[in-house]
């Protein structure tokens, strides 16, 4: 394996962990479930390459201008159905990332089925790290303070969110339009690294793909999205040498994970510098009373 | 002086009257009883204050304003809060992580100050996590802070319920059914409590139980449901008395109350 191939891998697990790290705030901390997460990436990644080709605008503005653009229709598709109770919501969006495929693959401005070439590749594995390490800081931000616990408390409990004045529905359409937005980023990367966009690409599996990743990872946790993106996009790569076999292993990889630990490869914890301490104080504690009664057997 | 005033209300579900015609006036600075047999509509009107239902007829006024039209998290903006007769705590957070999340009124900093962690956000964060705290140690949570609320004893969740209904500092707070399954013991430390917290915190407050007890112990006024309508208002010695609430709710005559 040469460095091109691994790096092409890094920048595709950068660029799904984007995704994923939206995907993780609408799902793992505000409990709402979407199978639309594709068709946002969708919206991003054509807005951001249209700005680049079409305005000649630099890299960086055309990205954000496509993850306003998801947040955009996000917002649109929220107002209509975030007042749906339980799993109406998800029914939802999933006709809305089919919608927006099937769009695309009827507007011919863009190329429609048949693709869209020539976009000017200026992702590289810089600025995949770089927008990647902004995402994690945007998020953890949010989760510690006041609006990140009221998107817990919405996940846990919503009546009794309400009745402390939280205004649910805002809340919800918050985390969907930051959800939208991110993927919208995450699609713009991938367009401008790939060098070309096809309908195709946000087909229902991409947002399937996506909630596989957060529940993988654990709902609830961003060290879970991370470390759960970097897995799942790079297993099957790794086991391209099982040929047809890979993604067989990679299916059975995710039930093992599922059966063994329901609540996610990090269950709702997170790494961070006071946890890893905590951990060590306590398998360092684990030997040591049998140490002491040992010893105060000897005396 | 008024602070909660039911007019005429009314709540109807399909051809069923669940709360036909209701009013009474709750004092401020009270402790109000709500009475009356299983499925006598006490939790419905709990629902309408806190606007969770919508009255089909009549009027809630609020220190002189109507708030039936009010979505439940302006309610509880307006200063009304409650706890629920099936306890819903936020159950995998902590303890601690239950009341801060309530406390999130008191503070006013936008999502852009907490992105980039603005000196307003630390100044307001750090109010909050004071103000959690302490609520914490007057409601005798202080030892269990990092405990998962799920986890709790029963009647420490019930406890924290209320710790979570306080830190919004509301002025009108509403418990349904607060002392349920709790032993003799827990009902008598229960009351010491709502009265404490009654005049620290300057509240009115209004209870829905079933524990003559604690009603007759701590209630200013009652006010008797049965079928949703109105059966008897006035002071717990009025109420025992009355003929009809004996009739309906207590029992036959031979039972001795209290």
């Amino acid at each position: 394996m040469d460095w091109f191939y691994i790096k092409g891998i890094l920048i595709l697990s950068g660029i799904n962990l984007m995704a994923v790290l939206g995907l993780s705030l609408l799902t793992g901390f505000t409990g709402l479930f979407s199978f639309g997460h594709a068709g946002f990436m969708a919206i991003g990644a054509y807005v951001t390459a249209m700005m680049t080709i079409k305005f000649h605008l630099p890299f960086i503005p055309s990205l954000l201008i496509g993850a306003m653009g998801a947040a955009l229709a996000s917002l649109f598709i929220g107002r209509l159905t975030l007042n749906l109770k339980g799993d109406y919501f998800c029914i939802a969006t999933l006709g809305f990332g089919e919608a927006i495929r099937l769009i695309l693959d009827n507007v011919q401005y863009f190329g429609g089925a048949r693709g869209w070439p020539g976009i000017p590749m200026y992702t590289n594995l810089t600025n995949v790290v770089i927008l990647d390490i902004i995402g994690i800081a945007i998020l953890v931000n949010l989760i510690r303070s006041r609006h990140g616990r009221n998107m817990k408390a919405i996940r846990e409990e919503e009546m009794a969110s309400q009745t402390i004045g939280i205004n649910v529905f805002r809340y919800k359409m918050i985390a969907l339009a930051i959800s939208a937005a991110f993927a919208g980023v995450a699609g713009g990367m991938l367009g401008h690294y790939l060098g070309f966009l096809q309908p195709k690409m946000f087909q229902l599996i991409k947002s399937t793909e996506l909630t596989i990743i957060v529940i993988f990872g654990g709902l609830g946790s961003i060290s879970g999205s991370v470390i759960g993106a970097l897995v799942l996009t790079s297993l099957p790569e790794l086991l391209r040498t099982f040929a047809k076999w890979r993604l067989v292993v990679y299916g059975v990889a995710v039930v093992f994970i599922m059966i063994t630990r329901p609540q996610g490869l990090m269950g709702g914890y997170e790494i961070t510098a006071g946890n890893i301490k905590k951990l060590i104080s306590r398998l360092a504690s684990f030997g040591r009373p049998r140490q002491q009664t040992i010893g105060g057997d000897k005396e | 002086m008024s602070i909660l005033e039911l007019k005429n209300v009314t709540k109807q579900f399909g051809g069923l009257t669940a709360v036909g015609n209701v009013d009474f006036v709750v004092e401020k600075d009270s402790i109000f009883g709500l009475i009356g047999p299983n499925g006598a509509g006490k939790t419905t009107i709990f629902n309408l204050i806190t606007g969770i239902y919508k009255v089909t007829e009549g009027e809630i006024l609020f220190e002189g304003k109507e708030i039936n039209s009010l979505e439940p998290y302006q309610v509880a903006e307006m200063g009304i809060t409650r706890t629920f007769q099936n306890i819903r705590l936020f159950k995998k957070l902590t303890t601690y992580e239950n009341i801060l999340t309530a406390c999130h009124y008191n503070a006013r900093y936008t999502i852009l100050d907490s992105l980039v962690r603005s000196k307003r956000f630390r100044v307001e964060e750090k109010g909050l996590l004071d103000q959690a705290g302490e609520l914490m140690d007057i409601m005798g949570l202080g030892d269990r802070k990092d405990v998962v609320a799920g986890n709790l004893p029963y009647g420490l969740q019930r406890r924290l319920e209320i710790a979570r209904a306080l830190a919004l500092k509301p002025k009108l707070l509403l418990l349904d059914e607060p002392a349920a399954g709790m032993n003799p013991d827990e009902t008598i430390r229960l009351m010491e409590l709502i009265k404490e917290i009654r005049s620290r915190f300057n509240l009115t407050v209004l209870v829905i139980e079933h524990h003559m007890d604690l009603i007759m112990g701590i209630c200013e006024k009652i006010v008797v449901l049965n079928f949703g309508r109105k059966l008897a208002e006035g002071t717990a010695q009025d109420v025992q008395a009355n003929p009809k609430v004996i009739e309906a709710y207590l029992g036959e005559e031979e039972v001795v109350v209290c």
